[in-house]
């Protein structure tokens, strides 16, 4: 079966031809990613794999969102990080965020 | 704080089970408009995370990003305007990619650079159909349209088409060759240099290499006039 990552030749839409810069948040993403894969942690071809196993959920994401996503499935499942810590500091950073007037 | 949102329109549909991963997700995004800022959150998240737990350095982070900053497509320029006014180098350019940009400072970490020279009546252009694959090490960042769905899906299929949305007509009988990227082969498209730069250095003839040109969805720029 096609996966949905496999779009080459499927019809789409006119390309927004401007190219809009990465954000400072689009940038941590790539430089977390870089560094893991730097220090042999992890790799591109293993986000692809991750990323390509979310099917149509990740691909409609976003492009650093899909990567966000892939990142977290790369840190569950190699153990650096568990889902408990990651939804502690989650509800931590809504708190600040409120507290900033977010 | 530093991280503000994208001010960006999401413009592919929305459905309600983004980032919904399977298995072990369970805490998911909360629904609409929320998808956006529960990455946001979730990638500042697993950054302080693994720094915290000494996974990675803030400085090996901070490395990362500067690096990637310091990366633009003049470095590609360069490269492009020696293989144009230095033959043996173009040689060695078609031949192993990764050792002829070494010779002027510049490395691909872990992938292989591959050339593909453009001539009267043959034009290349690359895309990554699978994902977003791109010589990152020379060029730096892909733009957003090279990872767009848009791109990915048409430029293998209708390449004359995608190309007349940059801008660039190409003659009916050139011939156009896409090439599709993997995680380990990234493509660089080195563009015809322009009539009436004979005379021009290097130096100037990198001002006319563009990044679009060395992706193959525009020609090099023509000299100015005087």
């Amino acid at each position: 079966m096609r996966g949905s990552h496999d779009m080459g030749g499927q019809p789409a839409g006119p390309i927004d031809v401007v190219a809009h810069d990465p954000t400072d948040w689009d940038k941590l993403i790539d430089g977390t990613f870089s560094a893991l894969a730097a220090k042999g942690l992890t790799r591109a071809d293993e986000l692809r794999g991750v990323i390509e196993s979310m099917g149509d959920a990740g691909q409609n994401l976003p492009y650093y969102e899909r990567w966000c996503a892939g990142l977290m499935r790369i840190v569950l499942e190699k153990g650096f990080l568990t889902q408990d810590e990651i939804d502690a500091r989650l509800a931590e950073i809504r708190l600040r965020s409120h507290a900033a007037g977010g | 704080m530093a991280h503000d949102p994208h001010d960006h329109d999401h413009t592919h549909g929305h459905s309600h089970d983004h980032g919904h991963d399977h298995g072990h997700n369970h805490a998911p995004p909360q629904p609409d408009d929320k998808v956006h800022s529960y990455y946001q959150m979730l990638g500042i998240a697993i950054k302080e995370l693994l720094i915290e737990k000494g996974v990675v350095g803030a400085d090996e982070v901070r490395a990362a990003i500067e690096k990637r900053d310091s990366i633009t497509p003049a470095n590609g320029s360069k490269v492009i305007a020696k293989a144009w006014t230095d033959p043996e180098y173009k040689k060695r350019l078609l031949a192993d990619g990764n050792k002829a940009i070494e010779e002027l400072g510049f490395q691909m970490t872990t992938t292989h650079l591959v050339t593909v020279e453009n001539k009267p009546g043959l034009h290349n252009v690359i895309v990554c159909t699978l994902c977003s694959c791109y010589p990152r090490d020379l060029l730096g960042l892909p733009p957003s349209w090279y990872k767009s769905r848009e791109y990915r899906s048409r430029v293998v299929r209708e390449p004359r088409a995608v190309l007349a949305e940059f801008g660039t007509i190409l003659p009916n009988e050139t011939e156009i060759r896409v090439h599709d990227s993997t995680a380990d082969m990234r493509y660089l498209v080195l563009p015809m240099r322009p009539a009436g730069t004979e005379g021009m250095s290097a130096d100037q003839l990198e001002k006319l290499i563009t990044r679009d040109s060395m992706v193959g969805v525009a020609v090099a720029n023509d000299p100015p006039r005087h």
